[in-house]
């Protein structure tokens, strides 16, 4: 199963080769790790999403603990909590499909953030699938490139999930 | 006043109680050294390879329990560690090792001598650091020796730029470290532990397992008390053997690949396992779906990541394992009734059965040296009295099953990393710590010429280390894999006429060198060599075609062992095992 883990590290040098060197050194699967800062300048959050039996994600969160630089290891899978992913994807339509381009957008909320004679720049925010559906209706219309920023996460205050 | 990197070095050492360290110099270290030429109370002993110098300290510090220091140069210097640290890693044993850098500001640029050491090593030390201001080196050098012993002890190491140690500072040593992303847990959990307590009492055919971190954390007299009021047959783990005594009417020595046939018997037929400071590596429990079949288990460990690696467990326990068992024999003694004494006898009852169906065992009556022969030589003649440390193979193993381990920290041997050349300066290192101690190496042929260079330190320093050479002309483990598995095809593990002559080669060093070709010349070499207060080589010439039994194959349950009576058979078992 697909588990998103956030995990608060100390803003330290190397701190996310430790991170990365851990999940290729136990074969472990990164599907997507995305690093920002925090109110707290010395220290940052990952996101990472991986897959793994409850064995190995169990393994993995009290690995990611025993990091040194590492103070917090959530499993967001097992909590109430909002993901988030942003796409910026580069269409360049046919003459006849760029309308049909931006009617996509806007049903998405998306933005169109750059243009040019042959392409749109498309910005869109929202969970995986919603990022995934925008994509594949696009993709017949001519993607040219897009790129994700990988998932990020929070959770919902006071709520545990049962 | 402030002063510098290389002084705030030696400061900090010195607090930290450093009286040894082992290292090896080289230009970006020169500064360092050179407040070292005047230092009384911090002895650094010059190895004759970084290699060397890691396995000395590792020894060091399996045979006192305080970290063990290294002190090299970059490049090169650092490269050579690495087999050390991983070594001291997969063991789980305490060191700082410190590298020398290229200065900061050339990091980065294929300098002269410079490779990156904290990228090297990320995955084999518990932490480390590269400080690149004086002022962070109090600090760091303070965390560094903290969590080298904190909680899973391990290696960590300091990368030190040329410039850091010729800066100067205010020289400020923190009192304590607090660290918030590392706090590991001591205390086991007072209900898992009252659980544990029930089970225990209730098992009808519980055991031990007893592993490296028994010795550790200083359990044993713990684990000692606990299995004897309970009535506990205890098995242990290569790094576990000390942790219980050998001797003891309740062992069953070691289990495992090649442990004996009534420790892995008791813990196929278990209905408990009480798993302590252990961490189920493939070499312990064979066959993993095979393990202990209709056992529960009690696994108590102070790192969570140890505990569900492997195995299901039913009670996991995480903390210090001296903290646990104290915790646990007041619960078993206050909060539980004891009931078990009939059904311990009968357990009792068929673990002596198996130890009489199979009891360890080998050609006494040949006039060839048996390998054998010579470890239980050794633990007669010193009645145990003595520092092992071995090398990896043959002779690890006997020297494993044959000699009893009574004491913890009397028994130095890689055991994760499984590291050929590791013994000689290990026993060299323990030999600095106890300077009138036996400390004795028991090598093998291919394993003693991976570090022989350290003669020379032996020498120089007046350890009186010995080292049992058990030449058998072969990297015979590897060679009693290929005689089993490979048709008795021997590519590469023939060494014959190639093996030097270790007598002439302690000479040449300026140690004694003895010899023994004969089973009757045995007893006498070890006795001369005991009785020299200098280094000592033995080479017993032993019977080649010898093999380490009983052994369970790669792969297979541990019960399903092959046994040295029956060799011809046992191969024939084999087969089908294939
Ligand atoms: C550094 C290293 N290289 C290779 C091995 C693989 N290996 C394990 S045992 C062994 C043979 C050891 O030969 P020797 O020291 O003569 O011991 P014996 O088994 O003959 O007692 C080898 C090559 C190892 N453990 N360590
Ligand atoms: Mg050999």
């Amino acid at each position: 199963m697909r588990h998103t883990i956030s995990v608060l590290v100390e803003n330290k040098f190397g701190v996310l080769s430790r991170i990365s060197g851990l999940f290729s050194g136990r074969g472990y699967n990164i599907e997507s790790l995305s690093v920002n800062e925090t109110t707290d300048p010395q220290v940052s959050v990952m996101t990472i999403v991986t897959t793994g039996d409850d064995w190995i994600i169990e393994q993995i969160t009290k690995q990611l603990n025993k990091l040194i630089d590492v103070i917090k290891v959530v499993d967001m899978t097992e909590l109430d909590h909002v993901e988030r992913e942003m796409v910026l994807i580069k269409v360049s339509p046919r003459q006849e499909d760029k309308a049909e381009v931006l009617r996509l957008a806007e049903i998405f909320r998306g933005r169109v953030v750059d243009s040019s004679q042959k392409t749109y720049t498309i910005e869109i925010t929202g969970e995986e699938k919603k990022i995934e559906a925008i994509v594949e209706l696009l993709r017949p219309m001519g993607i040219k490139e897009f790129v994700r920023t990988g998932k990020i996460a929070i959770a919902r205050e006071g709520i545990k999930k049962s | 006043m402030k002063i510098t990197g290389a002084e705030i070095f030696i400061e900090c050492l010195k607090k930290e109680g450093v009286k040894h360290m082992f290292g090896y110099p080289g230009g970006v270290v020169l500064n360092i050294f050179d407040r070292l030429h005047d230092e009384k109370d911090l002895q650094l002993i010059l190895t004759r390879h970084e290699q060397g110098a890691v396995h000395a300290a590792d020894g060091y510090a399996r045979a006192t329990g305080k970290p063990g220091v290294v002190l090299v140069t970059s490049g090169p210097g650092a490269t050579n560690t690495v087999t050390g640290i991983a070594t001291a890693y997969m063991d789980s044993i305490p060191m700082v090792i410190f590298t020398g850098q290229v200065p900061t500001l050339l990091i980065g640029n294929d300098a002269f001598q410079e490779a990156d050491i904290v990228g090297i090593t990320r995955p084999c030390t518990k932490h480390n650091f590269l400080v690149k201001d004086v002022e962070d080196l109090a600090q760091v050098i303070k965390e560094a020796f903290h969590i080298a012993m904190a909680g899973r002890p391990g290696p960590v190491l300091i990368d030190l730029p040329k410039d850091v140690t010729t800066h100067k500072a205010e020289f400020v040593y923190p009192e304590s470290v607090k660290l918030r992303s590392y706090n590991p847990t001591y205390e086991g959990n007072k209900y898992m532990i009252k659980q544990a307590a029930e089970m225990v009492a209730h098992a009808k055919r519980p055991v031990i397992v007893a592993g490296g971190g028994v010795v550790l954390s200083g359990a044993s007299k713990e684990l000692k008390e606990f299995a004897e009021y309970a009535d506990l047959p205890v098995t242990m783990t290569l790094m576990g053997l000390g942790g219980f005594p050998g001797s003891h009417r309740l062992s069953l020595g070691m289990l495992g690949m090649h442990g004996t046939f009534y420790a892995n018997k008791s813990i196929q037929e278990s209905d408990l396992l009480i798993a302590i400071g252990m961490r189920f590596d493939d070499r312990v429990t064979g066959k993993i779906d095979a393990f202990a079949p209709h056992a529960k288990i009690i696994h108590i460990d102070i790192d969570p990541t140890s505990i569900r690696k492997n195995v299901r467990v039913d009670i996991p326990i995480v903390g210090d394992v001296k903290k646990v068992l104290t915790v646990l024999n007041k619960v078993m003694k206050e909060e539980v009734k004891e009931q078990w004494v009939e059904v311990r006898k009968a357990w009792a009852k068929q673990l002596d059965a198996w130890r009489k169906e199979r009891p360890m065992t080998y050609d006494r009556d040949s006039e060839v040296i048996k390998p054998q022969y010579v470890v239980e030589k050794i633990y007669e003649l010193t009645k145990g009295d003595a520092i092992i440390a071995t090398e990896v193979g043959q002779n690890q193993m006997w020297a494993a099953q044959f000699f009893k381990y009574d004491k913890p920290r009397t028994w130095l041997s890689s055991g994760g990393l499984g590291t050929m050349g590791y013994g000689f300066p290990a026993a060299i290192g323990a030999q600095l710590a106890f300077p009138n101690k036996l400390v004795i190496d028991i090598a093998g042929d291919g394993s003693i010429q991976m570090n022989i260079q350290e003669l020379a330190t032996a020498v120089i320093n007046k350890l009186p280390v010995k080292v049992a050479i058990l030449n058998n002309r072969y990297l015979g483990m590897v060679r009693q894999w290929q005689e089993l598995f490979f048709q008795e095809r021997y590519a590469h593990t023939k060494l014959d006429d190639t093996v030097p002559d270790f007598v002439k080669i302690a000479e040449a060093y300026n140690a004694v060198g003895l010899r023994a070709t004969k089973k009757s010349e045995v007893e006498p070499v070890l006795k001369e060599a005991f009785s020299i207060k200098r280094p000592v080589f033995m080479d017993f010439v032993t019977d080649w075609h010898e093999k380490v039994y009983p052994m369970v194959p790669a792969g297979a349950a541990i019960d399903n062992m092959l046994f040295y009576e029956e060799t011809k058979k046992s191969e024939k078992k084999l087969k089908a095992v294939k």
